[in-house]
């Protein structure tokens, strides 16, 4: 079985395809490859969620990396939500339109499984039951993922997503916007226990997380102590992973699983990875293109449900707010 | 002719709490529909303005920043509160893909953290709230409203 994927839920744009047999045939984000072409020109930044331009040049990119036609499609599936929902429809009437036309399923896709499905695009890739620890600019979950659609979700920040709150933190540091990256490289050369800055939230139980208050120690600090910055970005880094790690550890306690898996743009941080690394469990972690947004796990998705024999949308038109934990085992 | 009505206040806001407190009577007085913007720096205090908003219609925790998903949509009771921040809009064009005309069509509060990068499409506002940060610490806060 063959599956296109397009996902438009926030900023990016993208398409890939995913086989039952074979895995990933394509993928393609609009940032990532030259489209110039395909518009006759630059795309305006103004036109920066402007997914309707850019689903079908990359559709196109799609089919030609795999050497396959429409006609080889056996499903499609959309990115239904949760996000914008100007952005979502694009991607809605895309998929819906198309398989309408080619005669093929259409399967609506929530955003967030894909991201905790995303691992399995790699090998080798976790077994079920495991940990997922998704971290990105607009989320900071802890969920069991106990199989296809049996997500639980047993923490989250309560305000500031955990990247979020490095992206604003780089700015206060005159990093730009938006700069956790480069926060994280600031980092590398700065004492990480010249401030004390607090870990939210984990004197108490539970497995809930905020990470707003944090940005507003840095930025104190920062007008304190003008000229270390450095060692303001490592005690800040210290800070947010070591608050992640406690509550990954205590989630672990808690539900007895094993495997740790890390998702989400933040996923891609050296000193997380470690340090999640140094607790003795199995860790996986998707290549860091597979952690931001993009369509492969759409397509992953959406062939895992296809293949278990889920081949109607479980929503019409979109979700702009749809929480993970309210999704089913495929329905049949 | 209309000749609009503006009144003005200033208040000092000496830490969080005074912030969260000043942020619930506002949220308790304003009424739908309403447009509040809110002005000020990265780190001025504009999301602890919106908890302590929220708070008073019965938004107790989980006030999720809208800075990635640009709005946060809060029902409560009989209240309706879109939070939005536009700080990563790179034009007020973009507002038109959020899909706010649906929105719209209903009464409610709209609490806008950097409504400067909406001008143009945004429709005027009715309460206008600039937080900056006081000499010697804490926040000055001005508070302006507008009867037309």
């Amino acid at each position: 079985m063959i599956v296109l994927g397009l996902e438009s839920s926030c900023d990016e744009t993208a398409s890939a395809l995913y086989c039952s047999e074979r895995g990933l045939l394509a993928h393609a984000i609009h940032s990532q490859i030259a489209l110039h072409d395909a518009y006759g020109g630059v795309v305006p930044e103004l036109a920066s969620r402007d997914h309707v331009r850019k689903w079908l040049p990359l559709l196109r990119a799609s089919l030609s990396e795999a050497s396959l036609t429409l006609s080889d499609l056996d499903a499609i599936a959309y990115t239904a939500g949760p996000g914008l929902a100007g952005a979502l429809m694009v991607g809605a009437v895309a998929g819906r339109s198309l398989g309408f036309a080619l005669g093929v399923p259409a399967i609506a896709i929530n955003h967030l499984e894909g991201h905790l499905l995303a691992p399995l695009l790699e090998s080798p890739a976790p077994a079920y039951p495991f940990l997922c620890l998704l971290v990105s600019g607009g989320h900071s979950l802890i969920v069991a993922v106990r199989g296809l659609g049996e997500y639980e979700i047993l923490g989250e920040s309560v305000d500031d997503a955990v990247g979020e709150a490095f992206d604003k933190t780089a700015k206060l540091l005159g990093l730009g916007y938006p700069g956790g990256a480069a926060l994280a490289a600031l980092a590398e050369s700065g004492d990480p226990t010249a401030f004390a800055f607090p870990r939210p939230m984990t004197d108490r139980p539970g497995l809930q997380m905020s990470f707003s208050g944090l940005k507003t120690a840095a930025l104190t600090a920062t007008r304190a102590h003008p000229g270390r910055e450095a060692d303001i970005a490592a005690s800040f880094q210290a800070a947010a992973v070591d608050t992640l790690v406690i509550k990954v550890k205590r989630a672990l306690a808690q539900t007895g699983l094993e495997r740790i898996v890390i998702a989400g743009g933040v996923g891609a941080n050296t000193h997380l990875r470690e340090s999640l690394k140094a607790l003795g469990f199995s860790c996986f972690y998707p290549r860091h293109e597979f952690c931001t947004d993009n369509a492969a796990m759409i397509a992953l998705a959406g062939c895992l449900r296809a293949d278990a024999g889920e081949l109607v949308s479980v929503v019409e038109g979109v979700k702009p707010r749809w929480p993970v934990d309210s999704l089913l085992p495929p329905a049949r | 002719m209309t000749a609009d009505l503006t009144v003005h206040s200033q208040e000092f806001l000496v830490d969080e709490a005074a912030t969260l407190a000043f942020g619930a009577r506002l949220g308790q007085s304003i009424k739908a529909p309403a447009w509040v913007h809110l002005h000020g720096d990265l780190g001025a205090g504009k999301t602890t303005f919106a908890r302590g908003f929220l708070s008073a219609l019965g938004q107790l925790s989980h006030v999720r920043s809208p800075t990635y998903t640009l709005i946060e949509s809060y029902y409560l009771g009989n209240s309706v509160v879109h939070h939005l921040d536009l700080y990563r809009l790179a034009s007020a064009v973009e507002l038109l893909d959020l899909g706010l005309d649906d929105l719209a069509a209903d009464p409610a509060i709209w609490l806008i953290e950097w409504p400067d990068r909406g001008t143009g499409v945004l429709p005027d506002w009715t309460h206008r709230i600039a937080l900056s940060d006081a000499v010697g610490g804490g926040r000055d806060v001005s508070l302006t409203r507008r009867h037309t």
